[in-house]
């Protein structure tokens, strides 16, 4: 709990002053600190289906460079199949369809002529279960991305990228005796992390992550929520929380789903800074949301 | 914990049910009951299969000689020779049609778990269902069929038994892959493609590693299945005396062909040719019983903690 304060204070000192927008407008702010690589992602008017369910509805926002942005709503709102939207995992489920135009620094991702597989290796993904591959050692884990995508690359290379990567995602000196070992014999927090060191090794632009602490002790969490204060400064992150106080804690932006019931689609109810969305919403159903009054 | 107490207080409202157990008797009964009809099940199961590994071992062992292992048949009238040819050939015959069912039994089930969708899915899997089945003499029938349009009638060929055996296994190898398949997690797969692998690499890098021990084991049971066939190899890979490893070059024996006609048609010396029939039916049990082993060593060497 102590290190939550002091982690709630760091990110809002970090904070930038951003003007709240309602949903719909897109941002307008300059890229202030451009990291090397991070870019902005821009959805306008997605709609997302499961085969004949409409399953989120008209979402229209800017994710921002170098901030870390938490979509936040209560379950079944859509939150994760938009996350899968950006970076066209969702059309991996049989029957999944989108409508609607998502687009990295410009470029529609979902063009004609683009390749979803190059979409994914600019955005990547850690997800909510911890799934390092249980056939491969830590060392060949974080080297996963490399060995699966592209021909022989120098050991040497190959070295300093995993040094490089388990370095950034704060697992080097816990590992760094035994890279041969399997990566299923660490505990989760561990093994989220390397999934995440695994997630960076490819130099991704943005970093999408699905309830990445959903899994873990407090401890490891905030381990992991250190580590995305951090990876802030290199990428775009997008973070999917049921966590009311980690979206407060390790985000700048948040961006409030909802559903009207049911069976109905869900929708972006607002975005904007987080101390705004948490302390002063424009919507009613986002301040119920936060003050815990329903969700 | 709230269960516990929940308990607790029923407990203290009724305090003599735990202890006197009178009415608890008819359950204790049928739980007796039960498991004396379960056991008993299962002892009745092993029966035939105990005394069979007996007999056929006590009745193999006077065959066995050194000659049985290094010699063939060639121009042996009684006792003497052995049965080499035999056990070349079905080494050669089951390699060969594992060597054709394999990768197109994997294939298929890589098809059918990670490509394969809607109507075609179902009827491909209905039709492996259906092949699962087949009498292996019709498997036969088919491969002298499909050797026939080709070099004429009354074709024997070691290659045209492992064809027909390759129908009867290639189901098998289908079936348990596509449930070994089944059981890598999807999240694997989705970790690969996050990281940008394409979907072939993903399958080749991730999924078959990942499902390697299982599949190997189904690899090794669908040979152990088909290792004994004897009707199919009848029409088409004939009964020869002689050495011949050369799958397609002839006539070849293998051993169940072998112990079928040493018992068919012993001759004068009924007794050698019995031994020799046991004999063979003893070494096709170890081989199948090595080729369990042999997967259960695999398995457990190279399988995966998959959660």
């Amino acid at each position: 709990m102590l290190g939550a304060a002091t982690k709630r204070s760091a990110a809002e000192e970090g904070k930038p002053e951003m003007s709240k927008r309602p949903a719909g407008v897109t941002s307008t702010e300059p890229v202030t600190k451009a990291g090397r690589g991070a870019k902005t992602i821009e959805a306008r008017d997605v709609d997302l289906f499961y085969g004949d369910f409409h399953a989120v509805e008209g979402v229209t926002m800017t994710i921002a460079p170098n901030k870390v942005t938490a979509l936040i709503g209560s379950s079944g709102c859509g939150k994760t199949t938009f996350l899968r939207s950006l970076n066209r995992m969702h059309e991996l489920t049989p029957g999944a369809r989108v409508d609607g135009h998502v687009s990295l620094d410009g470029e529609d991702i979902y063009g004609k002529g683009v390749d979803p597989v190059e979409v994914r290796r600019l955005i990547g993904m850690v997800f909510q279960q911890p799934n390092p591959f249980p056939t491969m050692s830590i060392y060949d884990n974080v080297a996963a991305g490399l060995n699966l995508n592209s021909r022989r690359i120098p050991k040497s290379r190959k070295d300093s990228v995993v040094e490089r990567s388990l370095r950034g995602a704060h697992l080097w000196e816990e590992v760094k005796d035994r890279l041969d070992k399997p990566g299923s014999g660490l505990s989760g927090g561990q093994q989220q992390r390397l999934c995440i060191a695994r997630a960076i090794a490819v130099e991704p632009e943005v970093l999408l992550m699905d309830e990445p602490c959903s899994a873990l002790d407090p401890l490891a969490t905030l381990a992991i929520e250190d580590l995305i204060a951090e990876l802030k400064n290199r990428y775009t992150i997008v973070i999917v929380t049921h966590n009311m106080q980690q979206a407060a804690r390790a985000s700048d932006v948040t961006a409030f789903f909802n559903l009207d019931a049911t069976g109905k689609p869900g929708h972006l109810v607002e975005v904007g800074a987080t101390n705004e969305i948490f302390t002063n919403p424009t919507q009613k159903q986002t301040e119920d949301y936060v003050s815990g009054r329903f969700g | 914990m709230e269960s516990a107490s929940v308990t607790d207080s029923t407990a203290l409202a009724r305090p003599s049910t735990l202890l006197a157990g009178g009415t608890d008797w008819r359950r204790r009964a049928k739980d007796r009951l039960m498991t004396v009809l379960i056991a008993g099940a299962f002892a009745l199961a092993m029966i035939p299969l105990i005394s069979l590994v007996y007999e056929v071992t006590k009745r193999g062992i006077p065959g066995l000689s050194l000659a049985f292992f290094t010699e063939d048949a060639r121009g042996v009238v009684g006792e003497g020779g052995g049965a080499a040819h035999a056990i070349v050939g079905t080494l050669v015959i089951t390699g060969v049609a594992a060597a054709i069912s394999v990768p197109i039994g994997i294939m298929g089930a890589i098809y059918l778990n990670e490509y394969g969708e809607g109507r075609l899915r179902r009827a491909l899997t209905f039709f492996v269902d259906v092949m699962t089945g087949i009498p292996s003499i019709v498997a036969g029938l088919f491969a002298y069929a499909l050797f026939e349009l080709f070099f004429g009638p009354g074709i024997r060929l070691g290659v045209m038994g492992s064809v027909a055996l390759s129908v009867l296994m290639i189901p098998i190898v289908i079936r348990s892959a596509e449930e070994v398949l089944k059981i890598v997690p999807n999240h694997l797969r989705e970790a690969a493609y996050a990281l940008g692998t394409p979907k072939w690499k993903t399958i080749v890098k991730i999924v078959l590693p990942t499902a390697f021990a299982g599949l190997v084991t189904g690899v090794m049971i669908a040979v152990a299945r088909i290792v004994g066939e004897t009707a199919p190899l009848l029409v088409t890979t004939g009964v020869v005396d002689s050495m011949n490893s050369d799958p397609f070059d002839g006539r070849m024996q293998n051993l169940a062909v072998y112990a079928y006609n040493e018992y068919r048609s012993p001759g004068v010396f009924k007794q050698a040719a019995y031994d020799k029939a046991w004999a063979a039916a003893l070494t096709l049990i170890a081989i199948v019983m090595l080729l369990n082993i042999v997967a259960r060593l695999v398995y457990r060497r190279y399988k995966t903690e998959i959660r």
